[in-house]
């Protein structure tokens, strides 16, 4: 085990951590204010990465259409979903808020099934950005050099919107406390539809950059890394944008890291693997790394 | 009040000879088809009542019932599994072991008993938590369980699975464990411990206040929940012949959570009238997607359906209350006598 395979591993898990630190932000914002576990997340990430493949298939559109319209199209196909099934269900108790997306997650699965096919079809990049290249000899795609620069200048940007803007300032309101942000006459609803719409919008960034990373899409692809995202935002503590993105970078290292360094018959164990980390995590630090801690009171 | 107790006895005898008859009508007339699907709604009947221990008493709302279906149907499926069968699949496995045949209602019970003895610690370790975190702490659970089953192979033979079962579930297996199942939990509900997993699940700081101990109500409505889970998966097991992991899927988990919550988590006839519906209807469904060519939508419908029941009726076809078929012949109804549970 030289340290290049070492710094190899490094780099392959942070392309991974990237994707699952831009579905995690998602995930952390909308839990954070209304105490709900969007399965359906991971499902919008496997749309954007259809909507990305008629992009990829036409080779003639430069590969910035193909990142930003599944970008804007599932965000907006995340503000749907939120003003359909979810707004219903304000103050209805969290469990049916979990059902409810469990049932979008099948709903969005199915109808691409529907639509589409439920096999599996190819996602080839144009060749030059899986072109390899090798620093000091660690070889790096030119899609993981655009990942790490797509993934910080979102992260930016976002970290600016939250901090500056009005409605930046109405989401870490409502994200504090609903019931407070309502009274003083923050207008909730447009709070959450923005956590939606900027969450779907990273999601549909991220199918792009799963699908190119895996070079397959299929219909189901989405849940598991949805699941996934969720426990990174749980290791960097829910509701923190911060924490999402260090959860995120962190599990995917991690995860490599555990196919990477261990015998090869454990590598069958990867999902296994996160779900016992997130045990883990949950007992001995339950509010994650950056997370504020819940008192349950009568 | 005596001949109330006396007419109830009466009802019930009276409905488990009809469901005898019944059985043994469809089992003389019907179709192997139609009896499949029979003893699937038995089957169901089992864990949907199960699983409304946790996620609709206690209120522990688990996505891991398919982790313990699969413990219960793997260990069921190693102990039963023929001689034959056994030489070809499981050479690695001890002499002792390979010649340890056990009947099916035998391999049954223990598949439980190993559910329920792997749930104890994981149950000590995830019911701390509650809410979403919970669920996902579960969906965890299935996922650790089922890269055991994918990756374990001289024992459940990874992604090939466990084949070559006898075909030992029957209708009067799955109802004989639909009515166990039904009559073991109705008792746990309407008992004191009963009292105490509604109270927790209503308001666990005040359960807790009140002298309730809120964990260990918890802990044992988790593992009673997975011994039942376990019996259930031995029996889909013995059904399909054949064991995969893709069996027990996160399909399976969420079938049975929509049997419940359609049904109505809280109410023990709204588990058996979830079941039976959430397992005709998708048979209805699948045949009318094959007739016309439109793969994915009957799962389309059923989560549309599922939404829709989350906005309009979320408390499920019966909520809390209960069927009382002893009142129906009454002349005049008295008050059924439920837990008086108050409205979520």
């Amino acid at each position: 085990m030289t340290i290049n395979y070492i710094l190899q591993q490094l780099v392959n898990g942070l392309a991974l951590g990237s994707i699952y630190a831009l579905l995690a932000i998602g995930l952390t914002m909308v839990y954070g204010i209304l105490r709900l576990i969007n399965f359906a997340h991971g499902d919008l990430m496997m749309l954007g990465a259809y909507v990305s493949s008629i992009f990829i298939s036409a080779t003639v559109v430069p590969i910035l259409l193909a990142v930003l319209i599944p970008t804007l199209l599932i965000a907006v196909m995340g503000l749907i979903v939120e003003r359909t099934a979810y707004k219903p269900l304000r103050g209805a108790p969290e469990v049916a808020m979990l059902i409810t997306s469990l049932g979008v997650s099948r709903l969005i699965q199915n109808s691409t099934v529907l639509a589409l096919s439920p096999q599996p079809r190819a996602f080839s990049l144009p060749g030059d950005l899986t072109k390899t290249v090798n620093v000091g000899g660690i070889r790096f795609t030119q899609l993981d050099v655009l990942t790490f620069l797509l993934v910080i200048v979102l992260m930016v940007l976002l970290t600016l919107y939250i901090n500056r803007s009005k409605t930046g300032m109405a989401m870490r309101a409502s994200s504090e406390n609903l019931q407070a942000a309502r009274l003083i006459g923050i207008n909730v609803n447009w709070a959450i539809g923005a956590a939606f719409v900027l969450g779907s919008a990273l999601a549909g960034t991220a199918g792009f950059l799963w699908a190119s990373r895996y070079g397959i899409i299929d219909p189901f692809m989405g849940f598991l890394p949805g699941v996934k995202a969720f426990v990174a935002a749980v290791i960097g503590g829910i509701g923190s944008i911060r924490g999402a993105v260090v959860g995120g970078v962190l599990l995917g290292v991690a995860e490599i890291g555990f196919v990477g360094f261990l015998p090869p018959e454990f590598s069958g164990y990867r999902d296994a693997f996160v779900f016992s980390l997130l045990l883990i995590v949950l007992l001995v630090r339950p509010n994650g790394l950056f997370g504020a801690s819940e008192v349950e009171r009568a | 009040m005596k001949s109330t107790i006396a007419r109830k006895t009466v009802v019930l005898l009276g409905g488990l000879v009809l469901l005898v008859v019944l059985l043994g009508v469809a089992d003389a007339t019907l179709n192997n088809y139609y009896l499949r699907i029979l003893q699937l709604i038995g089957i169901y009947i089992v864990l949907t009542a199960s699983l409304n221990l946790t996620n609709g008493f206690t209120g522990d709302f688990s996505l891991g019932h398919a982790a313990f279906m699969a413990i219960g149907g793997y260990t069921s499926a190693l102990l039963t599994m023929p001689l034959a069968a056994r030489a070809l699949q499981l050479a690695e496995l001890p002499v002792w072991f390979q010649e340890f045949v056990s009947p099916f209602p035998l391999a049954t019970v223990l598949g439980g008993i190993l559910a329920a003895l792997v749930a104890l610690p994981v149950g000590l370790v995830v019911l701390r938590l509650r809410g979403h975190y919970l669920a996902v702490a579960t969906l965890g659970l299935l996922i650790i369980v089922k890269s055991i089953a994918s990756n374990w192979e001289p024992v459940t033979r990874g992604a090939r699975g466990l084949s070559g079962l006898n075909a030992e579930t029957n209708l009067w297996w799955a109802f004989g464990w639909a009515v166990i199942t039904i009559f073991v939990v109705w008792r746990m509900v309407h008992s004191p411990f009963g009292r105490s997993m509604i109270a927790v699940r209503d308001d666990s700081v005040a359960a807790a206040s009140r002298g309730v101990h809120v964990f260990r109500i918890r802990l044992v409505a988790f593992i009673m929940s997975a011994f039942f889970g376990g019996v259930g998966g031995a029996l889909l097991a013995h059904q399909l012949t054949a064991i995969t992991p893709p069996t027990y899927s996160f399909d399976l988990t969420f079938l049975i959570v929509i049997m419940l919550v359609i049904g109505g988590s809280g109410s023990v006839t709204g588990s058996v009238i979830g079941a039976i519906i959430m397992t005709i209807l998708p048979v209805i469904l699948r045949d009318l997607e094959r007739r016309f060519e439109l793969p994915g939508v009957s799962q389309i419908i059923i989560a549309a359906a599922l939404i829709a029941f989350m906005i309009f009726r979320r408390q499920g076809l019966m909520g809390n209350r209960e069927l009382h078929p002893s009142t129906w012949f009454m002349k005049k109804p008295a008050t059924p006598a439920s837990v008086d549970a108050p409205q979520q």
